[in-house]
């Protein structure tokens, strides 16, 4: 039984690095085949760090990501504090619903009815092309907005209501009650908030695709544009790029996790 | 208390607005071009086209739009099926493994999920054509070449590859929460290995099934990526259409096809939801 | 209604010491080892009778006048009027969703009423936030910041009101060793038992001196033993401290214990204000002495002066003033009714259940269908036809109320019953 699961497994998580394998290895191509190995080279590297077009669409996309996480996370995380306040239960509901849409709703149509949106209201001011960096903020602040709220709350159910309540009785005023005594209750849940926030901006696609303007050009935007066209290993190599980027995030957290959970046991 | 309720309205105001003026006014928008023409005059056309339209099919009158969303919604479910039928013991391996090995495995599941899909997409394109890497390997050790690119499989294999992880989390979220002690308490009652998994994991892991089936199911519905690189661009899908008619500044006919997707979309959802109400503990709300 | 001292009044005073006892050897013992540190200049540490019972003249701290508040159109509370004096020990007693927690949380400032006034030391205060009042809340769950240790968490209105930190330290230490947990300052106050956490809570609200320590149902989640020890410990911290304590339980015993006055609420309406002895000697109606105790509720005729009737037999009693032939609601407490033999009773009937419940048996005795419940020391056998005999001043007479008639004999005898599966009151008052 274990060595049939182990095998199982480890079959799944073969067929899912396949092509990132594939892609680490091709970006080390001589050749510009991106099936047929021709020798080891790092051409493709260099190429890509003289590539203007996409070092500023990298810019772009973490200048979006980080500005979208931080407008989310505020907002989300007032929203959420809100919420669960809240008394009237139609009010909730209608926020509730609200709140799913861009979490249940395909991309494409989120994408596709801000775009409407934004070109008819550009038109009404007579813009011809109305969308840009702005119109991709919204965007993604948008679908980022569900994700921290959600974060959130569940850690403001568990605490325990009265926590406010006392800092107030001790003397703190309401908003110093909240920064003193509710924030570093819900900070583990503002942070997964803002991570997630950071990493669905950064990675998104569909929403950007159609939101984004001709002026700002975001990094997976620039990649669909370049696979229109021939590919060549210089995608591969920003490819692998982003993969060591991202394992040596994931180590990181998991080790300082570690490190944090030893002091306490 | 009026102080806090001065003070919930001051937190609570920026997020209703923005829902209102970024979530629900973009939806009315869909549906507004949906029924205008060019000039906004109000009109059926472009929703009957998606009705109507035809176009000749190897020598046969074909419904194009109606076609393109059966073929949309047949391999999202294809594609969905597998993705239960891959994940869903992945998932439980997962959850009865070690922690550290847990982690690990969680870790190697995230890695993908946040490399750029369409690169990764791209890769599969490079494995699957004709004269690519699987085929150089299948006839490396004997076996002839297999035509799989510009096929059906192969946007399937693109679907499941791209949306396999959002399957195996929420159903392994799920199960890493279940109690060992029931699986204990159910053997206890006299079942066997089948009807643990049958009587006990199965019911108690729907939740994470559902939320897994609805994260495969609503992407793979609408892609456009996946069926433009692995599907040579001959299996048009219903995103792709969006897409295309979005490309061609079509805004009126790309908004009909959208909102006829999300009506779609909205009663399945809600008949799911039905569905998980009765049959799981009263799920509803997210809040 | 004239004032007796019965047998009841003895039985009364045995169920309190009965509580009593064991945390008081302990007590002695504590406070020759510990310096009596709350003790503020001028104010004395004794127990001053307040005003409503004809005692010293005492000062008003709390009013609530005509308070009436509701949520969602559901009235919590209907027209509250009280007066709280210093020094006093006031508990607020009924069972959950009778309005007690409301009534302390308008007080504390959380919520505001929606009639009437809050008035504090002669000033009126609705509309002042809880941070600016002198008062503070011993919360149900405690609410302990579990982000700070336990040091912090008892300096933090001290930090609030940026004392210099020496005085914050020597103040918090103070405050450390009155609850007895010295050396406690770094600990976490999440690996505190439930008992430490209720006493850093106590210091935590005692360390601002407040004029007032609101105490929302603080011993419900203590196990019986050191709940015991806790009622004790808090008598003595506010009788140490001089500060008025409003104590809010649905438990009875609690409440008789430990209050100068006892508020017993129902209904969202004061049912009665008096001292221990007074409600559980004289309650106002049913409800009161159904709450309160173990009691025998009949319906009666008050035939004339000191002469009533019910169960079929006249008897003589030494309540007056009610009207001739009015119709009236008679208690008798299980403790106050002798079994004798049939013939010399004035009631008679068959006993129906016999329980041993340590200090004495329960005996149920059903008398013309009414059950009767019978405290006493004396075995009886189950099946046996017995006579009751009633001292005049054994029987108490209420006016009839709106609680006449709901609480009946014990014939689905569920007390104890109730008591454990009474909610903890989590959810009272919020949504």
């Amino acid at each position: 039984m274990k060595t049939t699961s182990r095998i199982y497994t480890a079959l799944v998580f073969i067929f899912l690095f396949a092509p990132i394998a594939i892609l680490l290895v091709f970006s080390f191509n001589e050749s510009k085949s991106l099936s047929v190995f021709g020798g080891f080279s790092i051409k493709w590297y260099r190429e890509l760090l003289h590539d203007e077009a996409t070092l500023e669409s990298v810019r772009n996309t973490l200048l979006l990501a980080v500005s979208a996480m931080v407008i989310s996370t505020v907002m989300g995380t007032a929203a959420a504090v809100g919420i669960q306040k809240l008394r009237s239960k139609w009010l909730r509901t209608a926020l509730s619903t609200a709140t799913d849409i861009p979490m249940t709703n395909p991309d494409i149509i989120t994408g596709i009815s801000l775009m409407l949106m934004f070109v008819f209201v550009g038109r009404l001011f007579g813009l011809a092309n109305s969308l840009s960096f702005w119109t991709m903020l919204i965007a993604h602040v948008t679908f980022c907005l569900p994700y921290v709220i959600l974060q959130v709350l569940p850690r403001l159910r568990q605490m325990d209501p009265s926590l406010p309540e006392a800092a107030q009785d001790l003397g703190c005023p309401p908003l110093r009650a909240f920064f003193k005594v509710v924030l570093p209750e819900i900070r583990p849940g503002i942070v997964t908030g803002a991570i997630m926030a950071f990493t669905l901006s950064l990675d998104d696609f569909v929403i950007s695709y159609f939101t984004s303007g001709a002026g700002f050009q975001t990094l997976p935007v620039r990649i669909y544009n370049m696979t229109k066209k021939t590919v060549t290993p210089k995608m591969y190599a920003l490819a692998t790029i982003i993969f060591f980027v991202i394992l040596a995030l994931l180590l990181i957290s998991n080790l300082t996790d570690q490190n944090k959970k030893k002091p306490n046991q | 208390m009026t102080g806090s309720g001065k003070m919930r309205r001051v937190v609570l105001a920026p997020y209703s607005l923005w829902a209102l003026l970024f979530i629900l006014v973009p939806l009315c928008f869909v549906a507004y071009y949906a029924f205008t023409d060019n000039s906004f005059a109000f009109t059926f056309d472009n929703i009957l086209r998606f009705f109507t339209a035809t176009s000749e099919v190897e020598g046969k009158q074909v419904y194009t739009y109606l076609l393109i969303f059966w073929r949309s919604l047949k391999l999202a479910v294809i594609s969905t099926v597998i993705c239960f039928l891959l994940g869903y013991p992945l998932a439980y391996f997962m959850a009865r493994s070690s922690e550290r090995r847990q982690k690990v495995m969680m870790t190697l599941i995230m890695i993908p999920m946040w490399m750029n899909f369409l690169i990764r997409t791209y890769a599969w394109m490079t494995i699957l054509q004709d004269t690519g890497i699987l085929n150089s390997a299948l006839s490396a050790i004997g076996i002839g070449k297999l035509h799989i690119i510009g096929t059906e499989s192969a946007v399937v294999i693109g679907m499941v590859y791209d949306y396999l992880p959002y399957m195996v989390l929420p159903i392994y979220s799920v199960m890493a929460k279940m109690d060992v002690k029931l699986l204990e308490a159910a053997r206890d009652l006299g079942c066997n290995g089948m009807g643990v998994l049958k009587r006990v994991i199965l019911p108690l892991s729907l939740p994470g099934v559902l939320s897994g089936v609805t994260m495969v199911l609503i992407p793979s519905v609408s892609t456009f990526y996946i069926s433009q690189k692995l599907g040579n661009g001959k299996f048009f899908l219903i995103g792709d259409a969006i897409e295309g008619q979005y490309v061609a500044n079509n805004l009126h006919f790309a908004a009909a096809m959208a909102f006829i997707l999300m009506v779609i979309l909205l009663v399945v959802m809600a008949l799911m939801k039905r569905f998980t109400n009765k049959r799981v503990y009263g799920g509803g709300d997210s809040f | 209604m004239v004032n007796k001292c019965s047998k009841s009044d003895f039985a009364f005073k045995t169920l309190e010491s009965r509580l009593c006892t064991d945390a008081l050897s302990e007590e002695a013992d504590r406070n020759q080892k510990e310096p009596q540190v709350m003790c503020q200049e001028g104010r004395s540490p004794v127990f001053l009778q307040s005003e409503r019972f004809g005692g010293t003249l005492m000062k008003k701290i709390v009013e609530l006048k005509n308070i009436s508040k509701s949520f969602d159109g559901e009235t919590v509370l209907d027209n509250i009027n009280l007066d709280i004096y210093d020094n006093e020990f006031l508990t607020l007693l009924g069972p959950s969703g009778c309005g007690k927690t409301t009534t302390l949380r308008i007080i504390g400032g959380f919520e505001h009423p929606d009639q009437g006034d809050v008035i504090f030391m002669g000033e009126r205060i609705n509309d002042m936030p809880p941070h600016k009042r002198n008062v503070n809340t011993v919360f149900q769950k405690y609410a302990m910041f579990p982000h700070l240790n336990v040091f912090e968490n008892i300096a933090f209105p001290l930090r609030e009101r940026r004392v210099p930190k020496k005085t914050i330290e020597e103040k918090v230490h103070e405050m450390l060793s009155m609850v007895m947990l010295n050396g406690f300052d770094h600990r976490r106050v999440t690996s505190l038992s439930g008992g430490q956490q209720q006493r850093v809570a106590i210091a935590r609200a005692l360390i601002g001196q407040p004029k007032v320590l609101l105490l929302d149902e603080p011993l419900g989640a203590l196990d019986l033993k050191l709940r015991k020890d806790m009622q004790q410990e808090l008598k003595k911290i506010q009788k140490a401290t001089g500060i008025t304590f409003i104590f809010v339980t649905h438990d009875q015993e609690e409440a008789l214990t430990m209050s100068d006055t006892i508020v017993v609420m129902s209904q969202g309406r004061i049912q009665q204000i008096g001292t221990p002895q007074d409600i559980y000697n004289e309650p106002k109606n049913a409800f009161v002495a159904d709450f309160i105790g173990e009691s025998n509720i009949l319906d009666g005729t008050m035939l004339k002066d000191l002469m009533v009737r019910f169960s079929g037999t006249t008897f003589q009693c030494v309540d007056k003033g009610f009207a001739p032939q009015e119709p009236v609601d008679v208690v008798v407490r299980p403790e106050d009714v002798d079994i004798v033999a049939p013939e010399k009773g004035m009631l008679r009937g068959v006993v129906t259940s016999v329980t041993f419940i340590g200090v004495h048996y329960e005996v149920i005795v059903d008398i013309g269908g009414f059950k009767w419940m019978i405290q006493t020391t004396d075995y009886v056998g189950e099946g046996e036809y017995i006579g009751l005999y009633i001292e005049p001043d054994a029987i108490h007479i209420m006016k009839k109320s709106e609680y006449s008639g709901l609480y009946g004999d014990y014939s689905s005898f569920s007390n104890e019953l109730d008591e454990l599966s009474e909610p903890g009151e989590e959810s009272e008052d919020y949504e």
